[in-house]
């Protein structure tokens, strides 16, 4: 099937040399006199419609330095905190920021406002129904916080928050669901060591995980 | 469907009437209609000029057809307007491609309005040269359009155990048909220079919430699609304008819409849109995580909740199948709630996780009928029922991932409802 596909691609690239060859005056230019493509086609190597070889492949990119893209890679490798920029907070400072910038949709204490359900507790939900699921419950890494809230929160100004402000949020959450003291400071190397409750719970898809029977007649 | 005349007695005779005489005629009075039709006069829209041909111009439906619209779901009401979803009224859609109007939304942050001048794509990471594109750049290489079905993770998931929705669309329209056109994602990566150790593959959103996802590198290589088109003309804004990434069968919030970062990594990045959502819930309190393909599915789109059917007679059923997982075999149709079941036609093009149309002629005998669509796909995978799904899950909270058989319980009024869990 690919040898077939890759015959054809070859065959109607010849075509198109060919029927451009015909328009070709030939003779001069750098390519000379004799110049074939690697399907044995004649080159043609002046005029408008001088036949040029193919490209190996086409490349449009241009080059660009990770310093030149640091404002976009904002991401979190949560599992480690791979990525996780300088900065501190605790959760005092976490609280002020929280007032100005969250409560209005997620409530005093993160305990559910306006727009959304509760971000504390749940912790020993997970095999209740239904399951209370919050940053505390359901994440298994603590960086997550920082990940998500710098990418997406809050909602009407995302990605205004200064690196000392989101790990003071983040900070914040995470004593609000009891899993740091007061006074703990997150940073680049305390977040990542924040054990998650729910850290263990995840299992890599397995399905297919039904076994249904293709019963045709006085199926049950 | 048209109105019905359920509580008229009187009609009720007439039509027992008339069905017992169809019995005695072999069937002859059904087959040819029960009354003449009137004479025909000339029509208006014969008599005068229709409406002029506009310098320019983008086509719009006809205004009779203003009823088939995108939809919000009616169950889960969110409390603002920037995360949420809309679906395609598949109930509407003959074929297999949704209009691009109608392709179902499911947005983290709103849509965003892009300038395709000034928007950039960059693939850096663990390659040899991380490289930027405008969408000129894009535009110039070959590119490949491929029809294939997209499908949120969350599709169905108001009505697991118990019926909640009334209408297909609320029900499945998480869905849709689309002819993607782009640039094969490996043209680019290969640009770039995977490194050897690059295993997973980050794609990141432009938009309010830099949705991301982080996919392993084989799918990227293997059919992932740059698009930047749809069933013809350019992304619509809210499928991703002015460009994203299409994952072919996978679940639909993997394909990252208004994409503009590509980043190659060695491990996932485990984000919140790939732990706490996304996510399915099993036993014993765990999760299961990158549960990506949408697994092979069916629905009745017609008859289906909500309609009416006109009485006894000939029906065309028909629906839709799908599978991430590669193509439609076949499709099995019910009438009594499972018990027994007809191979349904395929109606071609089958396409590989493509939507694939189903047809099964009927003639409903006025009686209290079940009729439920299962499909089989290459993998000899066949559509499980809810009962069968919940052997393996612990359906607890939201349902991900819910490709189970769904019934329409029709009563002999003929009208047609959810009867999810119930049949």
């Amino acid at each position: 099937m690919r040898s077939a596909k890759l015959k054809l691609a070859i065959a109607a690239v010849a075509g198109v040399a060919a029927i451009w060859g015909c328009a070709t005056t030939g003779g001069g230019g750098g390519g000379g006199m004799g110049a074939k493509s690697a399907d044995g086609i004649p080159l043609g190597s002046a005029g408008p419609n001088a036949v040029q070889p193919l490209p190996d492949r086409p490349r449009f990119g241009k080059p660009v330095s990770e310093a030149d893209l640091a404002a976009w890679n904002i991401d979190i490798r949560t599992s480690d905190g791979a990525g996780l920029p300088p900065g501190r907070g605790t959760a005092a400072e976490g609280a002020k920021v929280y007032a100005a910038k969250c409560v209005a949709c997620h409530g005093a204490e993160a305990k559910g406002g306006s727009v959304y359900g509760t971000m504390v507790g749940g912790i020993g939900s997970m095999t209740q129904n239904p399951r209370i699921l919050t940053p505390g419950s359901m994440y298994p890494y603590a960086p997550i916080l920082f990940d998500y809230i710098r990418r997406s929160m809050p909602m009407d100004r995302p990605q205004s928050l200064t690196a000392n402000e989101v790990y003071a949020l983040s900070a914040y959450l995470l004593n609000l669901n009891g899993l740091v003291p007061q006074d703990a400071v997150m940073d680049a190397q305390s977040l990542p060591k924040v054990q998650m409750p729910n850290r263990n719970a995840f299992m890599i898809d397995d399905r297919p995980d039904a076994q249904a029977v293709r019963c045709m007649n006085d199926c049950k | 469907m048209a109105q019905d005349d359920k509580h008229d007695s009187v009609a009720h005779a007439r039509r027992n009437f008339l069905r017992k005489t169809a019995a005695l005629t072999g069937g002859a009075l059904a087959a040819g209609g029960a009354a003449r039709a009137a004479p025909l006069s000339v029509q208006p829209s014969g008599k005068e000029p229709g409406h002029v041909i506009e310098e320019t111009a983008y086509g719009m439906p006809s205004k009779f057809e203003a009823h088939v619209k995108r939809r919000r779901t009616d169950i889960l009401k969110n409390r603002q307007n920037w995360s949420d979803w809309s679906m395609t009224p598949l109930q509407s859609q003959p074929g297999i491609i949704t209009p691009n109007g109608l392709v179902f939304e499911r947005h983290h942050a709103g849509t965003p309005d892009i300038d395709p001048k000034t928007h950039r794509l960059v693939i850096h990471g663990m390659v040899k040269q991380p490289l930027e594109f405008s969408m000129e750049d894009l535009h110039r290489y070959p590119s490949v359009s491929r029809f294939h079905f997209h499908e949120c993770s969350g599709n169905g998931l108001t009505d697991w155990l118990k019926p909640a929705s009334t209408t297909v669309q609320q029900t499945h329209g998480l869905l849709s048909g689309v002819l993607w056109t782009g640039v094969p994602a490996s043209t680019l990566m290969e640009e770039a220079g995977v490194d050897p150790r690059g295993k997973w593959v980050l794609f990141e959103g432009a938009d309010a919430s830099a949705h991301a996802r982080s996919i392993p590198i084989e799918k990227v290589l293997d059919d992932a699609i740059i698009a930047y088109a749809m069933n013809g003309e350019a992304l619509r804004p809210e499928n991703g304008y002015p460009v994203r990434v299409v994952l072919p069968g996978w679940e639909g919030n993997t394909s990252v819409k208004w994409l503009r970062r590509v980043k190659v990594g060695d491990q996932p990045w485990h984000l919140r849109s790939e732990t706490a959502r996304y996510t399915d819930p099993m036993p014993n309190g765990k999760w299961r995580q990158f549960s990506m393909v949408m697994e092979c599915k069916s629905v009745i789109t017609s008859p289906s909740g909500g309609q009416k059917l006109k009485g006894p007679g000939f029906y065309e059923v028909t629906g839709l199948a799908w599978s991430g997982n590669g193509k439609i075999r076949a499709v099995d149709v019910s009438f009594d709630g499972g018990k027994n079941w007809r191979e349904a036609t395929l109606e071609e093009p089958v396409m590989d996780k493509c939507l694939t149309r189903f047809k099964v002629a009927w003639n409903w005998n006025g009686q209290p009928a079940v009729l439920m669509s299962r499909a089989v796909d290459s993998a000899g995978y066949v559509q499980p029922s809810v009962a069968d799904l919940q052997k393996s899950r612990a359906i607890v909270g939201f349902v991900q991932h819910h490709n189970a058989i769904q019934p329409w319980a029709i009563n002999a009024t003929g009208e047609v409802r959810n009867a999810i869990g119930q049949a």
